[in-house]
């Protein structure tokens, strides 16, 4: 017990750290977005589930999710895989593949703004081609501005699960690969028995990651589609500054931390070795 | 079963600017277990990892039981291999381990079993099938390394220096163990190591290699007793061969002013210079008034249990020799040795190889 004092010293800091930027933030969002005039009340949240607004941005994100996550971890083992084969010009093929990370999202959204907008980029092509264009982030088209989306996204978001997949495959030992090749495994045998399997802790800490930054997705959503496709973030943003109304803001905040939290439980739970 | 033929093998890496492997020419019968051995960099590893495919050769080919496989990946080449790091995988249990090219070819559960457990039977390892690598010492992990190898039934089996990470006890006991189970099964083995006694015990016949060639390849014993070069000479035994350079005069062989009667082979060097070789256990010890033999001073006495290695100066140099546990002696004691003319090898001073 002797230890206890100095062991305190120690952490304090990160105590004080989190204390200050997690928990006080944490009760304050929790006492706004359940504390009105009047004492405890629910009516913010109430509020919130009443505006169908909420359900589409809920059902959105959710879509975006399911759709996203899979094709950006396909995409980024694929894109490892080939960085492990050595090709020529890897040095530069890894900057081109993480260039995105260096990027604000808003800032990607504009650029995909200036591709796929009615007098964008992609339409002068067609054009050029002399095919007819089309009206890609039309709010009469959801399918194809929730593709349009879907491929910013994939374009900005697919770089980090990317780095992160590289980092784990660094710590596969090549004489794993050869003796799974030596001992018979063809090269779709050693990526299902020794290379994904080495590379667990890595794709769940990915998994982890792009769940909740897909569950935070916002400014890209933002800048192609406004509100034509609402995401849960944006609806924050929407009730705190267009309709000034912060309980109801928090409300859909502490909305996304529930998630972020269940997602982050979930993978841990379900990728235990 | 099969033999393996290396025919004119060339590797030169990217990075070097000299062979790795020089026109290697080797054959391996069928059942036989061969030992190549050399100093590091001298291209046994890269021989090795060519007759595995993990390496691709410049030029030459690699036969395996009268198939050609030079272009072939390793995966087909019917092989089974023992890594130096072991790599055995840490996220499957000592049985799926042992179980995985079984696993790879698809064999059927009921026979993926037995072949698993008698592998694992044959290196002790069946109370710890159920374990994963993580939980097992090293000299087990060399175990399920050795019994991933030998579950696959292959025709060659390929050993990349095993021994090399264990501790010296631990290596001296597997060593023993691994020359059963090798001569039970009684597969072709190529086997590499840096290790001459472990070569010496190991291979029926060893490969002595030096600079991307083999310097000589033979029964162990043959190599041991007439190395074909001084190189050889000084690289297997411990202690490496006694060299010194003499004179050869009317029929003996004049090192300053003591001599040694020489070979009458050795007519055709009359007054010309060559380099002598002689073995440590060869040289024997003559204490007293004896006139034979050369004199020497004892430098150092290293007791080594079952012998006494003694360090010796004389008129050629230093002299390593190798007597019996009972001879007292000190340094400044001065010997006669008897250098007997059977025992003695002769190089050319210059190229170091053996005269004929």
């Amino acid at each position: 017990m002797r230890q206890t004092r100095p062991a305190l010293l120690l952490i304090a800091p990160s105590i004080i750290f989190m204390a200050a930027l997690f928990l006080w933030p944490l009760i304050a969002g929790v006492t706004q977005a359940f504390h009105g005039p009047d004492g405890p009340t629910t009516q913010y949240v109430r509020r919130m589930a009443d505006d169908p607004y909420f359900w589409e941005a809920l059902r959105n994100t959710a879509l975006l999710i399911v759709v996203l996550i899979p094709l950006q971890f396909a995409l980024a083992i694929v894109m490892a895989l080939l960085m492990r084969e050595r090709p020529r010009f890897a040095g530069l093929h890894f900057y081109i593949w993480v260039v995105p990370l260096a990027i604000s999202d808003l800032a990607a959204g504009l650029v995909w703004l200036s591709i796929f907008t009615d007098r964008g980029y992609l339409n002068s092509v067609l054009d050029g081609l002399g095919i007819p264009t089309y009206s890609w982030l039309s709010f009469e088209h959801p399918q194809t501005m929730f593709l349009a989306v879907v491929v910013a996204e994939l374009w900005r978001a697919t770089s980090l699960v990317f780095v992160i997949v590289i980092a784990g495959l660094q710590g596969v030992p090549r004489d794993y690969d050869e003796a799974a090749s030596v001992f018979g495994a063809t090269y779709w045998q050693r990526v299902r028995h020794v290379i994904l399997p080495q590379l667990r802790p890595s794709l769940q800490v990915a998994l982890i990651l792009r769940t909740i930054l897909a569950l935070e997705a916002f400014a890209v959503a933002q800048a192609l589609t406004g509100r034509n496709f609402p995401l849960l973030v944006g609806e924050t943003y929407q009730w705190y500054y267009q309709l000034q109304n912060p309980n109801v803001a928090t409300a859909i905040a502490l909305v996304v931390l529930a998630l972020s939290i269940v997602a982050a439980v979930g993978y841990l739970r379900l990728m235990r070795p | 079963m099969a033999g393996v033929t290396v025919t004119n093998l060339v590797k030169t890496y990217p990075s070097g600017n000299r062979r790795a492997t020089d026109d290697i020419s080797l054959d391996v019968a069928d059942g036989e277990f061969l030992v190549l051995v050399g100093p590091s960099g001298c291209g046994k590893t890269t021989l090795l990892r060519m007759v595995a495919g993990l390496e691709t050769p410049d030029g030459g080919t690699v036969t395996i039981g009268g198939r050609d496989v030079t272009r072939l990946p390793a995966r087909e080449r019917g092989l089974s291999m023992v890594f130096q790091s072991y790599a055995i995988f840490p996220h499957l249990k000592v049985r799926q381990n042992i179980g995985f090219g079984l696993t790879m070819q698809k064999v059927p559960k009921p026979e993926w079993n037995t072949r698993v457990e008698r592998a694992a039977e044959l290196l002790d390892l069946t109370d710890y099938l159920d374990r994963h690598p993580a939980q097992l010492s090293g000299g087990q992990r060399q175990r399920v390394a050795v019994a991933r190898a030998i579950a696959v039934d292959a025709d060659v089996l390929l050993m990349d220096e095993p021994l090399s990470n264990l501790d010296a006890l631990l290596r001296l006991q597997f060593r023993a163990e691994l020359k059963k189970i090798v001569a039970r099964l009684g597969t072709t083995t190529l086997y590499v190591t840096h290790d001459q006694a472990e070569a010496m015990s190991l291979g029926d016949r060893v490969a002595v290699m030096r600079d991307g060639r083999i310097a000589q390849i033979g029964a162990p014993m043959d190599v041991y007793d007439r190395p074909g070069e001084r190189f050889v000479g000084g690289f297997l035994g411990a202690p490496p061969m006694n060299f010194f350079t003499a004179t050869v005069h009317q029929g003996s062989l004049v090192v300053d002013d003591q001599s040694v009667p020489a070979p009458a082979s050795l007519a055709s060097w009359n007054d010309k210079k060559i380099l002598a070789g002689i073995r440590a256990e060869n040289i024997t010890i003559t204490q007293g008034q004896a006139q034979e033999g050369v004199e020497a001073e004892v430098e150092v006495a290293e007791p080594t249990g079952s012998a006494i290695l003694l360090t010796v100066r004389w008129a050629g140099g230093e002299l390593k020799v190798q007597t019996g546990p009972g001879l007292r002696v000190a340094p400044g004691d001065r010997l006669r040795l008897e250098l007997p003319a059977a025992a003695l090898r002769f190089y050319d001073p210059e190229t170091g190889l053996v005269l004929a």
